[in-house]
Order: C-alpha cells, then structure tokens, then sequence
C-alpha cells in the first residue's frame, strides 16, 4: 500500500455511478408517505382509464324509483344519486374528467410557463422586468376569481375550462422558472460555460434546462391538487362540465340539496377531491424533500 | 482503442507576435459598478471595482495577483475573460486587441480559458465529468467522440484515471478531485494562458500541494502562461515569477516575485506580508501592522487611495496619487517614497 | 480529579451520526484536557473531526447524534445536563465563536441590543444595565465609535467589525472557556491578524481558556501554547506549540509542515506533498486512518489503531513507527 509522493491520484474502488434523477428515485422510494401517495394515484388513475371495465354500472342509466340510496344498499355500493345512477360508477368515470381537467392544464402551463420563465431569467435585464412585470399583473389576481372571471368570458365547457386553468398556472410557473433561472445563471459553471464560447442557445440547453425544469417541475406537481379543486369548482359553479357527464365537482353541486337525506353519499364526490388532491400534495412534498437532499 | 485523437500540442506554433510581444497587455482598465438608490434614482452610489490598470503578462511566466477585498483583482480576472465588459481600456492578446477583426471573441475564447475557486459550483451537477470536460471543444466544433477522446487524455494528464472518473458526476468525487477536473476542462480548448482565481484556495492543505504541482507540471508539458491570483502570499511567492500587488482598484505594487517578498517598496504590500502569521512560536506577531478594514470601492480615499492607513501619510498623499515608479529590476511601486522627485517630506530627510 | 485549574477534561469522546445501521463514527476516542488561561488549537483538515469535538462540549449537535465518553467542563458532566442546565451553561461558563459572524446575530435588531438581551437573560439585570456592559464590551474588543455601533444592525458592520462584535457577545456573561471555530479563516489577512491578537490579549486579561479549531498552522502558531493535530476522527499528535512545529513526529504532521508553500526549497521545485485525499469517515481503514497515505506505512499500520506514544513531557504521537528513544528529527526549515 505505498504510495508515491506524485500527482496521481489514488482511489479506492467506487460503487456505480449514478444520475441525478436516479438518485432521486432512490430517496423516493424510501419515503413510506410519499410511496403510499402514488400509489393511491396510480390506483385512481388506473381505475379512471379501465373505467369501462372495473365499473360495475352504466354511469348514464338512472331510475326515479332509486334515487337517492343510501351506501351499502343492494346493488349501489356506494349508494345512488339524485338520478339513481350507480355512485361508484360515476365516481369512477368522473375520476376521467376531473383528473384530466385538473392535469392538463397543470402540464400546459408547465411547458409554456417554464419557456417564459428561463427566457426571461436568462435574458435579464430590462427584457425580464417586463416579462415579470406582466406576468405579475395576472398573478395579482386570486385564482378561483381568475379562473372564474376567465371561464365566464370564455363560456362553459372542458376545454374552454383548461385553457382558463391555464392562463390562471402560467404565471406561478413562470416565476418559480425566472427564479430559479436568474439563480442558476450566476453559477460558476454557467460562467465557465459562456468563458467555452458557447452561445446562449447553448448554454440554456445543455446547463440550464437540466438544473431549472426539476425545481419547476416539483412546483408544478404541487399545483396539480389546487388545479383539481379548482376545476371542480368551476364545474360546481356551472362554467365547467355540463351534466349529465360524470364529473367530481359537477357532483357536488347535483347532490348539494341531498345533503339533508343522504350525506354520507352527497359527500363522496367531494371526498373523492380531498382524497386525490392531498394525494397529488404529498407526493410532490416527498419528490421534493428527494431532490433537495445534498448539493 | 486505436481512435485516431487530435493530441494536445504543446503550445508555440500559433505564437503571433513573438518572443517579445507580452502575451496579455492591459492598459488603463476601467470598470465601474453602478446603483441607482434613494428617491427615483437620484443617487448613484458608484463601486469602482477597478479603476485604471495597466500590466503586462509575458510569455510562458506566472503573473501573481494579490489583494484582499475590494481590491479588484476578481474583477479584472473577469474582465480579461471577457465575462464583463470593460467600461475603459483596452486589451491585447499577443498583440491584437481582443473582440477585433484580428481577434475575434471566439479566437480568444480558445486561447484564454479560466479556473474559478469554487470548485463544487463550477461544474455542472447534471453532467458527468467527461461531458464537462468535451463541452467547450464540441462547442467549438470537435465531433463528439474526439471531444470524449480529448477530455480523457486530459484526465489521464491531471492524474485521474479515466476509466474511474470520466462517468462520475461531481457530487461523487472530492475537492481535490474536482479542481484537477476543473483544470482539465480549462485545457480542454488549448489555451495559452489560464487564470487560476483562488483555483486552490477552497482546497484542504494537503490537496493544495498535489494541485499546485500538478499546476506546475502542465505549466511544464504545455507550455502555458498562467495568472494566478491568490489571497495566499506564501502560494504567491511560490508559483509566480512576478506578482502584482491591488489596492482598491488600483496596483499598488509590481515586480519580480523575491523583490516584492524580500524588499517590497509600497507600505501596503509590507503591511500585508507583516500580516502573515508567523511560524515562529517563540517569535509571534506583537502588533498588527495595519489597523481596521480593507476600505469599500465605493467612495475611495482622494489622492493616494492607501493614505488612510498609512503609517508614513504625509500632506502630499492626500492630494496627489502617486503613479507607478520604476525602483529599479523592473520593480514598480505606486508611493511617492518610491519616488525621489515626489517631494514626499520622509525622502528629505533621508 | 485533576486539579482545580483544568477547566475542560474530556476522556474518550465518541461522536456517531448517521443511522444505527451504518453510523460514521465523527469523533473516535479524543481525550482533551484544558486549563486556565491556556489556548488549545484543534489543528486538522475536513473530515479530522475538530469542529464535532468543539460542538460536542456546547453540546450543539442534532439529536440524532450519538455520544460517549465523559466530558467534564468547569467539573459539571455536560453530557448529563438538562435542557435547563444547559441553557444556563451556555453563553455564562462556555461561548462559542464562529467562522460566520452571521450565525451569532440576528439580522433584524441591532447588535448592541442583542448583546444587552444576552447580559440580561444571563445576569437577571436590566437592560440598561446591559447596554452598559455591551459599550464596556466594545471597547473591550477595540471597535471604534462603539456607542455609534451599538445601534448598527449586523448588515451594517464590515466583516471585521462583525467578527469583533461577535467576540463581545461571546464574552457578555464572562465565560470561563471560549470555543473557537475557525472565526478568522474568512477574513482578509490583515483583518486576521488584527483579529488573532485581539483574542490572544483577552485570553490573557480574563484568564480565559481558548480552544480554537483551525486548518491553518500559521494561526495555530499565532494563539496557541498546546497543539493538537486531529486526523480521521482522532488526535494524531498532541503538545506545545513549540515541539509540534520545530519538532514533528507524527508523519501527517511532518506532511503538513513540509508541505506548505513557504517551506518550499527554492523556486521551480516541486512540494513535497502529502499523497491522496482526507479520509471518508464512513469508510475508515480498520488500522491508522493515515496509513493509506503514509510515506513510512509498515504491516501492522493497517491492524490496529496506534495508541498513544509519549515521546517528551506533554508531548505524544498515535503512530508505530515512532519511539520515545528515537527523537524526532528536527524539520529543516528554509523560507519561514
């Protein structure tokens, strides 16, 4: 084991090496809460795709006679609603629309939010004070009433409700990109970077992005539960899903004069929301707590 | 394995302007930082970083730079780099002024490359070591695989194996190891001359002397030319053949390295080495040699910027800024002592 | 034990942090003993575990951490204290300060009245009377215009005027013992030596005992009458200043000291560096820590740890290849 006084280095041998994102992984998995969270995600969302097959009834078929069951009663499950239909069917089913009203939006503003964001962030200067500036005025305003005021001028329907949903998340992404952008820009390695001759388009793609769109992108989870209930907000408020779709948030609103007869069935819908969203929520704070570990 | 790799040459057919033109010349660098503060941006509070600097670095030599905070020495590390940009002055490389139709930025970019301090920050901590290192030769045009030929060469010169270290990403690796890839991403692009700023200072002494011998090694195999700015005057003293000595923007001192160290001619630069801590226990420092802190850019002294704590300040330093004077052995200090026609009241009587 | 003059008498200190499973072992078996008016200096790298062992005697670790052995401060077990206990104990018989001035203040209320809150939590006097005491302090520590000073916020004040009121606060409940962690390895370096002076000269007005952890040898020499070389968790060697530097017997020790750049020959030589990398504490070799980067490294280095070899009165090194009959060489030096 002698070693000579020279500049070679000596290393004793080194496990693999591994990524970023595969270190990441690994922490995650070791998060009993967070493991839990996707997994009640995946079986939501795997239960909204298989819809057709793991549902027991037709979501569309109701009977006046029926209305109104309680849970546990023969042949409704989960109870039957104000139409009759089958509860856990339209649970089911409406995990289809909420869900993808309640990401979709969340994924589009990801994209477009994060291109503004690192644009502004590394252009600086008087480019990005302008950017933000704007982006600021619609960030000043509270999102259910820019969802709302949005959706309203927009008229009622799915797609008119995410590209308000949209609109509203743009912003909060944006400035969590510009943030973290105008942060990574200073870096020594960034410098290094432009010291190599690269050009900008360069530097962003190859240093920048990589470090910039994992903060954003943990942010961007963390929206996805608020994205949800606010869609199901809207939906409840009418600007959203039309009946007789199957809907979370449509649901509540159907079933709100129910509250008095059945309302443990009345707030299954809304116990659906809480269940995702928190869902959503704690898995983002677990992807989170993954990715800040050292540095 | 027989990849036919475009090898480092060492430096010297692409030398343009000769044995005797320097290899850098500043002359007369200026940059100021503004603020706009107080209501509507009536007060400008000004830092001047630096503020009028002229040196020369000379082919194949290591020019030391020394100064504590606020002296300018990062700043005008950063300004050669072209990193920032200057607001007065100008700077040539081997003779041709840099961002010219002679020179153009990217020219100078392959001839001029830079090692930062901090050497966790100044890598990429989603990139593994071998594409760090290719980045800047794929830049400039190198297919991919001579460019992961080349970074490996160079792990194999700074004494890191390739097999082990090439797919490694920073966090995996120590300080040590990761200046030497610091050091190797700064050669990826042959330079001719590298700043080395604080390139050792974040290090554990023991690491410290492995790197600065390798330091010298490459100096040896390619030929470069190095600045090497450093607040560690012993390191100084040992790696330069020169050493220029700022003060709030300014130099205050330059010379050949023993002169500086044996018979320095400004009041700050004896101030700064009495500072060192000695290792002698029977010998300790008594007194400080200099009182209070090294002073902000912002509303530097008038006249002779040092004078506030000078112990020699006389009258005539408040007024007049002393410019550098030639002692003699290409030894230049910024002190009307040094100057025998200064009028400085100590040389009277003398 | 010992006699009433040892403020600070630790016997194998443990340090664990990490999981059960795979603890790493910060601190392995450090006996350290400190008497009044004396200054200690910890000298080592990262990872020679000098600043746990300062933390440990404020008890300043996380929960997590495991501790064993005694250690014994102004003869009360720290190890035992309550929360209350040490609540009382700290700031009033032990202070600590720290590389970054930022740590010790909060930024948002001036110095001077978080020095008199501290004299006054302390004390049980007013708070008048505790800004008495923190302009008395400021003086103490030489900051110009102190009552002006007294009402600056931390922000305020350059680094080594934050660096001095750090001191002061230190010393507001005049404490027996002062921890040290490395406060002036930030400063420029004639702020440092300003700094270094500073604490010497107080040490010997208030009778204080120092314990200053370092990387640097030059401060070490400059405040130090014992020193104490710590590597992989363990003091390595251990005695007056004087011997340690003119008279190194440990082979990390002797590495250090030749290693340095101002004790290099001449120009265009190469230093005589030490080889490889400070030790992953995770992964320690079951021998001398050093071993693997040792130029004298024999068969038995990798067994077993070295215990402690006395070689003069006070002085020891943890090494085999060193024998109190074969005196350690004096190091050449050439460029002081």
């Amino acid at each position: 084991m002698s070693v000579l006084a020279d500049t070679r280095v000596v290393v004793p041998e080194v496990k693999a090496s591994r990524g970023y994102w595969a270190s990441v992984g690994m922490r995650l998995i070791r998060d009993p809460v967070a493991m839990v969270a996707l997994g009640v995600i995946l079986l939501i969302v795997l239960a909204a795709i298989l819809a057709p097959y793991v549902a027991p009834a037709d979501p569309y078929r109701g009977s006046m006679l029926r209305r109104l069951r309680p849970i546990g009663f023969p042949g409704y499950p989960l109870g039957g609603d104000e139409l009759g239909r089958d509860m856990l069917t339209r649970l089911i089913y409406g995990g289809r629309l909420s869900l993808f009203i309640g990401v979709m939006p969340v994924l589009l503003a990801f994209c477009i939010g994060s291109g503004i964001g690192v644009f502004a962030g590394y252009i600086g200067g008087r480019v990005n004070t302008i950017v933000m500036r704007v982006i600021d005025v619609f960030f000043a305003f509270p999102s259910v009433l820019l969802a709302i005021a949005l959706s309203g001028a927009l008229g009622a329907g799915v797609l008119n409700s995410i590209v308000s949903l949209t609109i509203v998340f743009v912003p909060q992404i944006a400035r969590v990109a510009e943030a973290v952008t105008t942060q990574i820009r200073t870096r020594d390695y960034v410098e290094a970077a432009r010291v190599s001759g690269a050009n900008a388009f360069t530097i962003v793609r190859v240093h920048v992005l990589g470090n910039v769109l994992g903060p954003v992108f943990v942010y961007a989870t963390s929206l996805i539960s608020v994205s949800m209930i606010l869609a199901s907000g809207l939906s409840f408020l009418g600007l959203g899903v039309k009946p007789p779709e199957p809907e979370w948030g449509l649901m509540l609103n159907t079933l709100r004069t129910a509250i008095y007869t059945q309302p443990m069935v009345a707030a299954l819908p809304g116990a659906m929301i809480f269940l995702t969203s928190i869902s959503f929520n704690l898995f983002s704070d677990g992807l989170r707590s993954a990715m800040e570990v050292k540095q | 394995m027989n990849v036919i790799v475009d090898t480092m040459k060492p430096v010297g057919d692409v030398d343009r302007g000769g044995e005797a033109t320097a290899l850098l010349s500043v002359r007369s660098l200026v940059k100021h930082f503004g603020s706009n503060s107080g209501l509507l941006a009536r007060t400008r509070t000004v830092v001047r970083a630096v503020d009028g600097v002229d040196f020369d670095v000379m082919k194949g030599e290591t020019l030391g730079i020394v100064g504590e905070s606020g002296c300018g020495k990062s700043t005008t590390a950063r300004l050669v780099m072209q990193i920032i940009k200057p607001d007065q002055g100008e700077i040539l490389f081997d003779g041709e002024a840099v961002g010219s139709s002679a020179l153009g930025l990217n020219d100078f970019r392959k001839q001029t490359q830079m090692v930062f301090q901090d050497s966790y920050a100044s890598l990429n901590p989603r990139l593994t070591v071998e594409d760090t290192i290719s980045f800047g030769p794929r830049v400039h045009g190198l297919p991919r695989k001579a460019a992961i030929s080349r970074a490996h060469d160079l792990l194999h010169r700074v004494g890191l194996e390739p097999s082990r270290f090439a797919g490694r990403y920073p966090h995996e690796i120590s300080g040590g190891q990761r200046q030497r890839i610091n050091i190797a991403r700064g050669l990826a692009l042959e330079p001719r001359l590298l700043i080395l700023d604080e390139a050792v200072s974040a290090l554990d002494k023991s690491v410290e002397a492995q790197v600065l011998n390798l330091l010298l090694d490459l100096k040896d195999e390619f030929g470069l030319t190095y600045i090497f700015i450093s607040h560690d005057l012993n390191v100084v003293r040992f790696m330069s053949d020169r050493v220029m000595v700022m003060y709030l923007g300014k130099v205050a001192e330059v010379g050949p390295s023993e002169q500086i160290f044996t018979t320095p001619r400004h009041p700050y630069t004896e101030a700064l080495l009495a500072s060192m801590p000695s290792m002698d226990p029977d010998n300790r420092t008594q007194e400080a040699p200099i009182s209070g802190d090294p002073p902000n850019p912002i509303n530097p002294p008038p006249g002779c910027r040092f004078h506030t704590r000078c112990r020699f300040v006389t009258a005539l330093c408040a007024h007049a800024e002393p410019p550098l004077h030639d002692v003699g052995g290409e030894h230049f200090a910024a002190c009307h002592l040094a100057n025998p026609a200064s009028g400085h009241p100590r040389l009277a009587a003398a | 034990m010992g006699d009433s003059d040892t403020l600070v008498d630790v016997r194998q200190l443990t340090v664990d942090f990490g999981p059960a499973r795979k603890p790493v072992r910060a601190v392995d078996g450090v006996d350290l003993s400190l008497k009044k008016g004396e200054t200690v200096a910890l000298l080592g790298e990262s990872g020679s575990g000098k600043s746990v062992t300062l933390r440990t005697l404020l008890r300043l670790h996380p929960k997590s951490a495991r501790t064993g052995g005694t250690v014994a401060v102004d003869g009360r077990d720290v190890l035992a204290m309550s929360a209350a206990e040490l609540a009382a104990y700290r700031g009033r018989t032990v202070s600590m300060i720290f590389q970054d001035p930022g740590l010790a203040f909060d930024p948002v209320y001036r110095v001077g009245d978080q020095i008199a809150e501290a004299v006054k939590r302390h004390d049980g006097v007013s708070l008048a009377e505790g800004r008495k005491r923190a302009l008395e302090l400021f003086e103490r520590v030489r900051i110009p215009s102190p009552e002006r000073r007294l009402d600056n916020y931390p922000h305020e004040m350059s680094g080594g005027m934050r660096q001095r009121a750090m001191i002061a606060l230190a010393l507001a409940c005049r404490p027996k013992v002062l921890l040290a962690d490395e406060p002036t390895t930030a400063l420029d370096a004639t702020v440092q030596i300003q700094v270094l002076l500073l604490i010497r000269e107080l040490q010997r007005e208030l009778g204080l005992g120092v314990i200053f952890v370092t990387h640097d040898i030059g401060v070490a020499v400059e405040v130090a009458d014992r020193i104490a070389v710590m590597y992989g968790g363990r003091i390595v060697e251990m005695g007056s200043c004087a011997t340690v530097i003119r008279k190194p017997a440990h082979p990390y020790t002797r590495g250090l000291l030749t290693s340095r750049a101002g004790h290099a020959a001449q120009k265009g030589s190469r230093l005589v560096a030490i080889p490889g990398a400070p030790p992953d504490l995770a992964n320690l070799p079951p021998g001398c820590a050093f071993a693997p980067r040792c130029p004298e490294v024999a068969d038995g280095c990798l067994q077993t740890v070295p215990a402690p070899v006395p070689l003069d009165t006070g002085h020891f090194a943890c090494c085999f290849r060193v024998s109190a009959s074969s005196a350690p060489k004096e190091l050449r030096r050439a460029i002081a």
